[in-house]
């Protein structure tokens, strides 16, 4: 066995002793460290001001690394774009990892350098963290937990309650991305256009268009479930209707095709980096340009809008021109067998 | 950017609606054998784009609601033999059965995993030689060579704990079953699409040659389905039933010949129960007895209790074509996909749950 092939982690990483503090000092300062952090005290001790957002997220997903991102960048994103829907500026974030024992410590670093790489284009820092490692079986390689804080300017306020009639939905691109990689990658299906995950930090974007416009009303970012169950919780938090033009929805040509094959709607398909708006309808030109001009909302385009008729409810205009209702995901997206 | 382009489709499935509602002069009906097709006319609203003198039904193409309650007993069943490891798709995990489903089975403890396809379930087998490894294969002629593949292989590897459950149902038989029965007076029928890329269409044209029915084989986006009904009703104004491949970039009349040579190598055609339609001849595919050390049914001995159904569900009519989902006083009240009670609302090529997961909004409150 070569020297890398032993470099893995043991359950003796989890205990608490010699080996634990190693890890910690070996492998995790050296990408993330920060004043805070550094100290390594129990609790990270340090000063905000202002109205704050607070969220947590764990993350678990097989294989560690796929096209367009691994799990160190979702965690990240994860729970930088659940602050930035919320209008808030992300500032720190805690870092917790199961690791099922075994893992390479090669891969073990790769996520640590992606982290690292993702907070720093975030502007947030890891001031806290924790290490646990379960015996082989108990986890599935690695799972990461992550919480964020976030302070809120003063004059924002957004929440799916906000919606408007009238108001128009701008979605900032293409869905489908992330779930059909991790798909494609699991079933082995190769596409001519590989497509890769769109897992990126939406807090710039956000940024950007709370600057232009006071009239976003409500951020979202579709993750699991897709848009459709996300536009489903807009309807039910405002009680409004949702109305949406199929066809504006803009879906990549290889993530359809995927779709086709094994069956599955890119509408209810998981996104990581992707964001759904409500906004005044005098602005919506205004602030969907602003999006276009950043590189993660080029293909933005405004998708439906709020109405007064069934409330509570998202309809949709098909492809074709009919029209229905577009449901929440119920249970698990499962690819046909026929 | 490619998807300016739906606005074409608009546009062009207009067209052919229009054609179609001008050609078209007396009450149909026309069923759409494949629950793939029933999923995509309802996602796209077809049946708003038709005139009202065409009338759709669902046929009995869901792998998993066909499967009779006596072979999802068995499947649990076998789930709770110590030391066994139960792989399934996904969608069988939640069918109830006659007293209990896989789900329930998981709970109590059975090892059941949910799998991709057949090679997943060779690889657990694989990795866990001192367990044996039963995949449950349900699905038609589209799956039935990917199971044959499996067996081949594991012949090949000597991956002795691996055994299937053979489910599997041919087509064209319970086609045949329900035209002979007469219970239902179709017009037209829209052949499976998947299944007939591996079949080819000769084992289809009966439907024309013998029993004057118009037929065309389908693809599954929504102008695939537009176009075909357009061909059915041409033949039916016309008096001119026959086989037409209205899906000719993936379908030759042939099929796939080393597909069906894989099946054939390790199936061989048997009666199989359909849920409710009974017991249809030749219909179903058995292990051949060359192969009987990888046939589930074979080396485990099971007594089972005697299947039942439940009485309230109409996944049975709905299978035969004699009812549509709306007309079930359950649907959309005590079974929803969040909580089904028949597998015509749990598959996801299931009709009820099509017609409940796209139903109108016009209509939400009497579901339609
Ligand atoms: S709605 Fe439910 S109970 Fe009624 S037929 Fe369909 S699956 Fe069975």
């Amino acid at each position: 066995m070569t020297q890398d092939e032993n470099d893995i982690i043991l359950l003796a990483h989890g205990s608490g002793g010699k080996l634990s503090h190693e890890l910690v000092e070996n492998r995790f300062l050296p990408f993330l460290s920060n004043p805070v952090l550094a100290k390594l005290d129990d609790s990270a001790v340090f000063e905000v001001g202002g109205r704050i957002a607070f969220t947590t997220d764990s993350y678990v997903v097989n294989p560690l690394f796929f096209p367009g991102g691994d799990i160190g960048k979702l965690a990240v994103c994860g729970t930088v774009n659940d602050l930035s829907m919320s209008g808030a500026v992300p500032l720190y974030m805690s870092l917790a990892l199961i690791i099922e024992e075994g893992l390479p410590m090669k891969e073990l670093e790769q996520v640590l350098q992606s982290i690292k790489a993702t907070a720093d284009e975030t502007g947030t820092q890891i001031i806290t963290g924790d290490t646990k490692v379960v015996s082989h079986g108990q986890a599935d390689k690695l799972f990461i937990n992550t919480a964020g804080i976030g302070i809120v300017p003063d004059d924002i306020n957004v929440s799916g309650a906000g919606a408007r009639i009238g108001d128009k939905i701008i979605l900032s691109g293409t869905i489908g991305d992330h779930g059909i990689a991790i798909m494609s990658l699991r079933e082995g299906l190769k596409f001519s256009v590989p497509v890769e995950s769109d897992c990126q930090p939406l807090n710039k974007l956000v940024q950007q268009m709370l600057e232009v416009s006071s009239t976003i009303r409500c951020l979202r970012d579709p993750t699991r479930g897709g848009l459709a169950t996300t536009l489903n919780e807009i309807a039910t938090q405002s009680q409004k209707g949702i109305f949406i033009n199929e066809a504006a929805v803009p879906v990549k040509e290889a993530v359809r095709a995927a779709c086709e094959l094994l069956g599955l709607d890119p509408l209810y398909i998981a996104n990581e980096g992707k964001l759904v708006a409500v906004v005044e309808s005098s602005e919506a030109d205004k602030i969907l340009a602003s999006m276009k001009r950043n590189l993660c909302g080029k293909d933005a385009a405004i998708i439906g809008e709020i109405t007064a008729e069934h409330a509570g409810k998202t309809i949709m205009k098909t492809r074709l021109g009919s029209s229905r209702m577009l449901d929440m995901l119920s249970g698990d997206l499962l690819p046909r067998i026929c | 950017m490619k998807f300016v382009d739906e606005y074409q489709d608009n546009e062009l499935a207009g067209k052919i609606a229009s054609e179609i509602a001008t050609l078209s002069t007396i009450p149909i009906k026309l069923m759409e054998f494949c629950g793939g097709h029933t999923h995509a006319i309802m996602r796209y609203g077809l049946r708003q784009l038709l005139p009202e003198n065409i009338e759709m039904r669902s046929g009995p193409g869901c792998p998993v609601c066909v499967t009779a309650n006596a072979d999802l007993d068995k499947a649990i069943a076998l789930s709770l033999l110590p030391n066994t490891i139960v792989t399934t798709f996904g969608d069988m995990i939640r069918v109830p059965g006659s007293y209990s489903s896989l789900q329930q089975a998981r709970a109590r403890g059975a090892d059941i995993r949910i799998v991709y396809s057949t090679t997943d379930a060779l690889e657990i087998a694989r990795n866990n030689p001192e367990k044996a490894v039963i995949f449950i294969g349900i699905g038609f002629e589209t799956t039935a060579p990917t199971v044959a593949a499996a067996i081949l292989r594991a012949q090949k590897e000597g991956i002795e704990n691996f055994s299937v459950l053979s489910c599997h149902k041919l087509t064209p038989p319970v086609i045949r079953a329900l035209l002979e029965s007469g219970e239902v007076k179709i017009d037209g029928i829209i052949c499976p699409g998947h299944v007939c890329v591996i079949t080819g269409s000769r084992p289809y044209e009966f439907i024309s040659r013998e029993y004057k029915i118009a037929c065309a084989i389908s693809g599954f986006e929504p102008l695939d389905i537009l176009l075909c009904v357009y061909k059915l009703v041409k033949q039916i104004e016309n008096g001119s039933p026959r086989m037409e491949i209205a899906y000719s970039r993936a379908i030759k009349p042939e099929g796939n010949k080393p597909a069906l040579k894989l099946m054939n190598e390790v199936f061989e055609p048997a009666d199989t129960v359909w849920r409710g339609i009974g017991t249809v001849p030749c219909s179903g595919l058995r292990i051949k007895a060359t192969y009987q050390c990888f046939d589930a049914a074979k080396i485990f001995k099971i007594n089972m209790k005697p299947a039942r159904e439940n009485k309230a569900c109409r996944c049975g009519d709905i299978l035969r074509a004699t009812a549509t989902p709306v007309e079930c006083p359950l649907f959309g009240k005590a079974c929803t996909p969040e909580k089904p009670i028949g597998p015509c609302m749990v598959s996801s090529e299931g009709a009820c749950a099509a017609y409940y997961q796209y139903r109108r909004p016009e209509k939400e409150h009497d579901a339609a």
